[in-house]
């Protein structure tokens, strides 16, 4: 390729255009009817997960039963406190990551639930991280039935 | 971002907004910037295939069905036909130009391949298959290095081209 056009200026890289291309796509999602109480109590400030026939609590909830494909028995309210099962470090985000400093992505596994839910915890460092360390959920002020209502989780008794 | 379109904030959540965003940096090429560069100076500058002998526009650097790199640069009149079209009647957001409007599969006088663009200056149940039409240019003003650099194309009047000259572009 490099000798295709004979015409541009040997070796002149600024012959060459480039622009950014954007491309966005609006989309808005049906939640049903499980995500969208979900959704509608998160916006309340309070964190429910779909309680099994089996007794697990699944967060976030599920319209049925992953192990046995049963329908759910209902949605049960959890703590917004719970421990770090797994992490890992985000030492440069981008503009697409929830928070603007580095922070850890870590999957929760909340107080009164039985699965484990992912969600951005704020901490100065890696090191402050480890599983098992106790966290609480942060919500928004402004909060709009979004999973981002939960601004962020941090750790539990200060960073 | 994040906001849901709750009419009541009260209301039970049944959507939420998911925009998705994705950031390219485009980069042309040789031949699609000579082309573009060209635009500005309203020429239109294709390329020719060495073995196929077809003339591409707007070139891409190479043929893609011999797999050659192309050299030559050809100057294209803004002057073709159309070979199809299709009516826009559908309104839609960021919409500019009032329905109903046609687009049309613009064959250049010399070239082997269509590009898209826009017809004015005609009704849209008049455009036909083979239809004559020329290039009209932005103002100086409003020029900007792509194709929006032509305004859009209109009918010339002239006679439509034979549907044997242009089918094998169908």
């Amino acid at each position: 390729m490099s000798n295709q056009d004979n015409k541009s200026p040997a070796g002149s890289g600024s012959s060459i255009l480039e622009a950014p291309n954007i491309l966005e796509f609006p989309f808005s999602r049906s939640t049903g009817p499980v995500i969208g109480e979900f959704m509608t109590r998160l916006r309340a400030g309070e964190i429910v997960g779909a309680k099994t026939k089996s007794g697990k609590v699944i967060v976030p909830p599920t319209e049925y039963d992953p192990e046995t494909g049963e329908d759910i028995e209902g949605l049960v309210p959890v703590a917004s406190t719970g421990v770090i099962t797994t992490w890992c470090w985000v030492a440069s985000p981008t503009s697409k990551h929830p928070m603007d400093s580095p922070f850890g992505w870590a999957l929760i596994k909340l107080d009164g639930a039985d699965t484990a839910m992912l969600h951005c915890v704020k901490a100065n460092s890696a090191s402050e991280l480890s599983v098992g360390k106790k966290v609480v959920a942060r919500f928004a002020e402004n909060r709009v039935g979004h999973i981002k209502d939960i601004s962020y989780f941090e750790l539990q008794g200060g960073n | 971002m994040a906001e849901t379109e709750a009419v009541d904030p009260n209301a039970p959540v049944t959507k939420i907004s998911t925009p998705i965003e994705l950031t390219y940096r485009f980069t042309a090429g040789r031949a699609a910037s000579r082309f573009i560069k060209g635009l500005l100076d309203k020429k239109i500058l294709g390329q020719r295939c060495p073995e196929c002998l077809k003339v591409y526009v707007p070139p891409r650097g190479s043929c893609a069905a011999c797999g050659v790199p192309t050299q030559e640069e050809v100057e294209l009149p803004p002057s073709g036909i159309v070979t199809t079209f299709c009516v826009v009647n559908v309104p839609f957001y960021g919409q500019k130009i009032k329905i109903p409007y046609v687009t049309g599969t613009i064959l250049l006088d010399g070239a082997d391949i269509g590009f898209m663009h826009l017809l004015q200056e005609v009704e849209a149940d008049e455009v036909r298959m083979g239809m004559r039409v020329e290039a009209i240019w932005q103002d100086e003003a409003d020029m900007v290095p792509g194709l929006e650099s032509i305004k859009y194309f209109r009918p010339t009047g002239e006679p439509d081209a034979p549907y044997d000259d242009y089918k094998e572009y169908v």
